[in-house]
């Protein structure tokens, strides 16, 4: 059985940062992956405005993920494609058994002394949302319309709606219309929208696609194909205005209601989740419940800018390596949080005994917020304070902070005050 | 007056413009370009445009492309009918051209993968 210091699930932006990590420290490492085309979900995401942040540049997705398929390819690291994990099991001597499956060698089995669960995010279905009616052909997520579109070249419908204002649905919307077909408005319970302003700016106004807020669709009409949805309005609470319910002939509904962290793998491994994210729960160097075990990228919390992906996966991977080269010591405490004003926190731990760096915070608001500030409190001391004067869910922040001799009591609290900074 | 939203990075800056007497004063944004962007839109709005074409290739039967700048707001649709017929015969890299000067325009359509890559 070949053994391997590290083994990398998923080689999406996340995997493939990795991997270049790893490479630098000589570790011996593979990546798995299930599909026969390295890069993840950036493959079909042809659109721009990815690698703002870290090459400073408005890349496209596949641009994007080139750059280090490229290196990954020059460094002759090694990817399984078109490879499964079917189980993977902890051994007593605290390595990681995967069994593996593919045409070439079919079922195999290897061994790794840490693990990097890159395997990326997943679409909420139609299953998840409550819609009434039967599931005719026609519905699909956002991602599998971007899938048809861009990678089989088909437009999936002619005439659609399209329900939540996700980023992905928002992105969909302009290319369906650029394509050819029309897309009748964007529906969102929620009187916000959930994707980026700049996206309600570039893929919806100019092309006068009219976005609907605190609507919903309640019923799919149809046998075998989508022929018109029921679309209604909501309350403040969500729920359903008797009476508002308008009839909208079409031959496709996109759904767009949210990702979750792809947490099936680290379920099985008995790897404790967070119930804000969905994705494990991590220290700073972003390793879960399971020693030798991390989590990075989407498969850690939905992003919505790749350069995070590739960050956190740096982190990750340094992680991964510190772990096999030296074990280290865990001494944990939560970081906690007002869960009024904050949708989540990572990381949901911090490790005491490893505080000499620099820590990366990723978090995001509950709600819109105008001017307002972040502070970290320990005991009675702000140890640091940021003002924004915007702050909105689909936005995710970053700060990171030097936490060396400063944790009072073992406590770290993240508050946000409203008002002016002074 | 005109509010806008700056498009350029994912921060998205609301942005008001005022013309007073031809001159464009922008607030809101968080940058200069922001700033450049929103008199552009006053004056001439310009897009980024990416699409896919077919190849021959089996391994990848499209690819993605994009013009390699910002071309006039209004020309999106024309394009699209330009790249429609396309089919790639050679295989490309990244940046590649595929139709030069597009509409006139000196931009360019432009392979954003390395087939090279893949197969
Ligand atoms: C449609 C869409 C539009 C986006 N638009 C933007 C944008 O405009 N700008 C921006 O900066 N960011 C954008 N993002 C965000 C960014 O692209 C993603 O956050 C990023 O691709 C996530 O990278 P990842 O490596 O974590 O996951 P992924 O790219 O999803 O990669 C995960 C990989 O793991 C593999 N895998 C999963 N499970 C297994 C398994 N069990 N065994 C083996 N392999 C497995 C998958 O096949 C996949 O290749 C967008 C995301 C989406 C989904
Ligand atoms: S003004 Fe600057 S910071 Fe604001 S969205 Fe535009 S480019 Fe980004």
């Amino acid at each position: 059985m070949e053994q391997f210091d590290i083994v990398i699930i998923g080689s999406g932006p996340a995997g493939l940062a990795a991997a270049l990590e790893i490479e630098q420290s000589g570790l011996k490492q593979i990546i798995i992956e299930r599909e026969n085309r390295a890069g993840g979900i950036l493959k079909q995401c042809i659109h721009d405005g990815f690698g703002l942040h870290r090459f400073k540049k408005r890349l496209t997705g596949p641009e994007y993920a080139e750059l280090f398929l490229k290196r990954v390819i020059e460094k002759k690291i090694p990817i399984y494609k078109n490879t499964f994990v079917t189980e993977i099991i902890e051994m007593e001597n605290k390595s990681y058994r995967l069994t593996l499956v593919n045409s070439e060698k079919s079922l195999f089995e290897i061994e790794a002394k840490a693990l990097i669960l890159a395997n990326g995010c997943r679409e909420r279905t139609a299953k998840q949302v409550f819609i009434q009616g039967t599931r005719p052909a026609g519905v699909y997520t956002a991602g599998t319309a971007q899938y048809f579109t861009n990678i089989l070249g088909y437009l999936p419908c002619k005439k659609c709606v399209i329900l939540g204002s996700g980023d992905i649905g928002l992105i969909m919307a302009r290319r369906l219309t650029l394509e050819g077909a029309k897309v009748v408005g964007v529906y969102e319970v929620k009187d916000t929208p959930s994707g980026l302003s700049r996206n309600i700016a570039q893929c919806l106004d100019d092309f006068d696609i009219p976005l609907y807020l605190s609507k919903t669709v309640t019923k799919i009409h149809g046998d075998k194909r989508v022929e018109a949805v029921t679309v209604q309005k909501v309350d403040l609470n969500l729920n359903q205005i008797p009476g508002t319910e308008e009839i909208i002939a079409c031959d496709g509904l996109i759904l767009s209601v949210g990702l979750v962290p792809e947490n099936e793998l680290a379920k099985s491994l008995g790897v404790e989740l967070d119930t804000h994210t969905k994705g494990p729960m991590v220290n700073q160097s972003l390793m879960t419940s399971k020693e030798g075990i991390f989590s990075c990228g989407n498969a850690l919390h939905v992003h919505d800018l790749v350069d995070f992906v590739s960050e956190s996966a740096e982190i990750a991977a340094k992680g991964g390596i510190r772990f096999v080269q030296n074990k280290g010591e865990e001494e944990l405490i939560h970081v906690e949080f007002d869960e009024k004003s904050f949708l989540y926190i990572v990381p949901q731990k911090i490790n005491l005994l490893d505080i000499e760096e620099n820590i990366h915070f990723y978090f995001r608001s509950k709600k819109v917020l105008k001017n307002v500030s972040v502070v970290i409190r320990t005991g009675d001391t702000i140890i640091f304070k940021k003002f924004y004067h915007n702050m909105k869910p689909p936005e995710m922040e970053t700060i990171s902070v030097n936490l060396k001799n400063v944790l009072q009591n073992k406590e770290i609290c993240f508050e946000l005050k409203e008002g002016v900074s002074t | 007056m005109k509010k806008m939203i700056c498009i350029v990075c994912p921060k998205g800056c609301e942005m008001q413009v005022d013309v007073n007497d031809g001159i464009s004063v922008v607030t809101g944004n968080a940058c200069i370009r922001g700033k450049e962007f929103a008199i552009n839109e006053i004056l001439h709005p310009m897009r980024t445009f990416q699409s896919t074409v077919k190849t021959i290739f089996p391994e990848l039967p499209m690819i993605p492309i994009k013009t390699d700048d910002v071309v006039p707001k209004e020309y999106l649709f024309q394009i699209i009918e330009e790249i429609a017929g396309i089919e790639i015969k050679d295989k490309l890299k990244c940046g590649d051209i595929i139709i030069q000067n597009i509409l006139g325009t000196s931009v360019n359509i432009v392979s954003t993968v390395d087939m090279y890559l893949y197969f």
